[in-house]
């Protein structure tokens, strides 16, 4: 994988720089070939429209950003255009062969395909028990061919590879690739089809900073050779980075389509949020005395394992916690819940030892939990608000009496934090499954935070939320930090790291730097610590 | 000692295990061809019972024995197709489909058997199908009587083994088949159909299971009796697992759980005297769970198994 050595991300990082400063892509000239056309297309579900009259048109060699919030209706059109959805009302044409834009079979894969329409999912849709070339090929011979041409596929796969720079080792089984690598697989899969447009969705997702520059690269290079490319986002930087166009989608409808070229950041986060959104910064504060201390924590297994993690948080403060996803956070934030007893090592919260304390003990001591998979660990979805709201303190006596539960009391504070908190809800009795994922963490934030515990600790708060629920989740974060509590914020999103941690640490395979002041660090020495880089390496 | 090795050094003890392994190979490829398609298959038993029904009683009413296999299948294919439509496009439990196939296929097959001969308390035999002599091969020493003295359907089943590891490694469609097993939206997203590669493998599998059952009633005896299938398909169900949903591991399993079996009857008239029979017919079911604790717990599951597929939910 020449692509990604760490030798290589310097370079590329300056390079990517250099591209992000400039203003202006290469110009796709407003002749070219328009290969991809939208018109009209709405889809309601139930009594939500998804897409409102939505249009759009892609032209061959034009790299078009799709800028959206959550909810806004982004995947749900590139679904449609790619099959997996049909649009209620609209029409999706491409340029075939011939030269002519041609009506596209509604609701079908195949068909899209089949016009040249690659698809890169969020979530991958690889078989992990298969290799990189089997994936590749699959579904491009007939079914009930005796042979597979495999030789062929891969003296193609091969000159692709080096054409692209997408280098990957084909007879790796999927289940052994890194996620950057991973996402190449998905790419060459629509160039091994011929693809004319490429559709990425939220691309950079699950990407370390250098290899979403490597992709925007890569992406860069394949449009100057002519392939048309959507990529969907609610990131502004990488959309005024890396494309020619955007649009913006917001409550399903467009808002905006236009050329990226004199596009400034504040003025697309108005289009994407409808109105101008407070963003939350940290006021200097001096911190306090040590609150929770971890030495050489050791535990789990594999990937996801600690090795002798030491962690000093203090009160009143913010301690950043960067890391590509799956380098041991996970695992940290269960040893902190009490989740997961450390195999060796201690943790003392305010000089008391927890080592070996369950998460009740923990919970009891002052340690909020806000869960990275908020939908499965911080509620429980058929319960009410009001039940989740309480879920924690069930035995407090505020909640409980000689063992049955004081409904009304629960009531109660639930509608007290329903208002204090903004939940939006059909009332205190309605099932919290039901509840957008910014509604749920308000859930989890009113749980936690209103019992003023000593250490929060916030795994991904953010992730998935759109702009608004972001900055809620943020001044309350901040809040806690004012009063004195000792915030741990496990995040991937480095801007919001940068803006909230006093300091901050990276974990790679389950080791924790000894964390810096935020104000000595930028994205690129993180991103690159990230990866793997030693300090003194990235010096 | 001495009794063992004389056990094991005789051709018939070889032969027995080769032939009492038949259904097993049949009915072993049928349920790890459907879970390598991501569907459990409990329907299996019944398929079994439905097999050794349709095959005999199409021999006895004159198909001839080709004829009879050929019916078996189609039969094994019907059930097939019933638990493929409420597993796959309904997407109901897979588990609770299963055992009604098998309630359905085996109280059906005797309902037939009793409505077509509500009379006899003997079941008519048909002409079986007899041992292949193989010019050559079959006269060979100890070989020739342990290996090759088998009649077609054992053969064929040898076959199925090869043709399935060959389509499952090597061609487009056995690649569809373990993709859908692991990621079926991998599989949609290439643009092939889901369901459509899902319910033919479930056919399919399910047809070979049939067969099976034809082997017990038109090879191993010649007439159709009640409770003859006794387990086997259940076996089979863990002889999948057994084999990490391999082919050529499958066969290895089934082999030896004819081994086993082969050799407790063989142990019962050499120390019977003075151990109670009933242990020895649990041997085989003993071995085949310690097998199963020794390697299944590393077993590579299909990931996508029993995870139904919808359609544009993600």
């Amino acid at each position: 994988m020449p692509a990604l050595t760490s030798r290589d991300h310097g370079s590329r990082h300056r390079e990517l720089q250099d591209f992000a400063e400039r203003p202006a892509m290469t110009k796709t000239s407003p002749d070219a070939a328009v290969v991809l056309k939208l018109d009209g297309i709405t889809k309601r579900f139930g009594a939500l429209t998804a897409n409102g009259d939505v249009s759009l048109s892609l032209r061959k060699g034009e790299i078009l950003a799709l800028l959206g919030e959550n909810g806004a209706g982004k995947t749900t059109l590139m679904n449609i255009l790619f099959g997996h959805y049909v649009a209620d009302e609209g029409t999706v044409e491409v340029l075939t062969e011939d030269g002519s834009l041609t009506e596209l079979d509604p609701g079908s894969p195949h068909a899209a395909l089949n016009a040249g329409i690659g698809m890169v999912h969020q979530h991958f849709t690889l078989a992990e028990n298969l290799t990189a070339l089997e994936n590749i090929l699959l579904g491009t011979e007939p079914l009930l061919a005796l042979k597979s041409g495999r030789a062929r596929a891969r003296e193609r796969l091969s000159d692709l590879m080096t054409g692209s720079g997408l280098i990957v080792d084909l007879d790796a089984r999927i289940s052994t690739l890194s996620v950057g690598e991973k996402q190449r697989v998905e790419i060459l899969k629509a160039l091994y089809r011929n693809a004319r447009v490429l559709v990425l969705d939220e691309p950079t997702a699950v990407l370390t900073p250098q290899e979403s520059d490597t992709l925007f690269a890569t992406l860069k290079k394949l449009a100057a050779d002519g392939l048309g490319i959507i990529f969907i986002s609610h990131k502004l930087d990488e959309v005024i980075a890396a494309s020619h166009r955007v649009a913006v989608l917001r409550g399903g409808r467009k808002v905006a389509d236009q050329p990226t070229e004199g596009c400034d950041k504040r003025q697309l986060a108005e289009l994407m949020v409808g109105k101008t959104v407070p963003e939350s910064t940290r006021d200097s504060q001096v911190p306090g005395a040590a609150r929770l201390i971890l030495s050489s924590v050791t535990t789990g297994a594999g990937r996801d394992a600690l090795h002798s993690v030491d962690l000093e948080l203090l009160s009143g403060e913010i301690l950043g916690i960067a890391g590509v996803s799956g380098n041991g956070q996970g695992t940290l934030a269960k040893v902190i819940s009490g989740l997961l007893p450390p195999s060796s090592g201690t943790i003392a919260l305010d000089g008391e030892v927890l080592t070996s304390a369950d998460a009740r003990r923990m919970i009891d001591t002052g340690i909020a939990r806000i869960p990275e998979d908020r939908h499965k660990d911080g509620i429980v979805g058929p319960m009410s608000v009001a039940e989740n709201l309480a879920i924690e303190t069930i035995r407090k006596p505020q909640n409980q009496r000689f063992g049955f539960l004081r409904f009304e009391a629960i009531a109660r504070r639930a509608k007290d934090a329903i208002v204090a908190y903004d939940i939006r809800c059909q009332g205190d009795k309605a099932p919290a499954r039901l509840l957008s994922g910014g509604n749920i963490q308000k859930i989890v934030l009113a749980r936690t935070l209103d019992a003023s515990p000593s250490v929060v600790l916030a795994a991904q708060p953010s992730r998935g939320l759109d702009v608004g629920a972001t900055s809620d989740v943020h001044r309350r974060l901040l809040e806690a930090r004012a009063r004195g509590a000792g915030v741990i914020l496990i995040s991937e999103d480095l801007d919001e790291l940068l803006r909230l941690s006093d300091r901050i640490a990276v974990m790679h395979r389950g080791n924790l730097s000894q964390p810096d002041k935020t104000e000595t660090l930028d994205r690129a020495t993180l991103g690159l610590r990230m990866a793997g880089q030693s300090k003194e390496q990235a010096a | 000692m001495s009794d063992i090795l004389e056990i094991l050094l005789n051709a018939n003890f070889w032969a027995a295990a080769l032939r009492i392994a038949t259904p097993l190979i049949f009915g072993v490829i049928g349920a790890l061809v459907c879970e390598r398609a991501g569907v459990l298959n409990l329907g299996i038993e019944g398929i079994f019972t439905a097999g050794a029904m349709a095959g005999w009683m199409a021999v006895w009413l004159g198909t001839g024995l080709w004829g009879g296999v050929l019916v078996a299948a189609l039969a094994g294919g019907f059930f097939g197709l019933i638990h493929a439509i409420l597993t796959v496009p309904l997407g109901l439990s897979q588990h609770v489909s299963g055992i009604g196939v098998t309630l359905f296929a085996t109280s059906l097959s005797y309902f037939i058997y009793r409505t077509a001969l509500p009379d006899v308390s003997s079941p008519p035999r048909i002409e079986a199908f007899k041992p292949l002599d193989i010019p050559g091969l079959s006269d060979l020493p100890f070989i020739g009587p342990a290996l090759f003295q088998q009649t077609p359907l054992t053969f064929l089943a040898l076959a199925i083994v090869a043709v399935t590891a060959f389509v499952l490694y090597r061609t487009p469609l056995g690649l569809a088949i373990r993709a859908v097993g692991d990621n079926p939206s991998a599989v949609e997203s290439q643009g092939l159909s889901v369901y459509a590669l899902r319910m033919g493998t479930v056919i399919a599998g399910s047809a070979l299971m049939a067969l099976g059952g034809a082997f017990l009633t038109m090879s191993a005896f010649d007439a159709f009796f009640f409770g003859m299938v006794n387990g086997r398909g259940w076996i089979c169900i863990a002889l999948t697992v057994f084999a990490s949903w391999r082919p050529g591991k499958a066969l290895i399993g089934a082999l030896l759980f004819g081994a086993f079996d082969a050799f407790q009857v063989r142990l019962q008239t050499e120390v019977g005297s003075f151990i109670p029979g009933q242990v020895f017919l649990m041997m085989p079911y003993i071995l085949s769970i310690a097998a199963l604790i020794l390697v299944a717990r590393k077993a590579d599951y299909p990931r996508a198994l029993l995870v139904p597929y919808f359609r544009g939910q993600r």
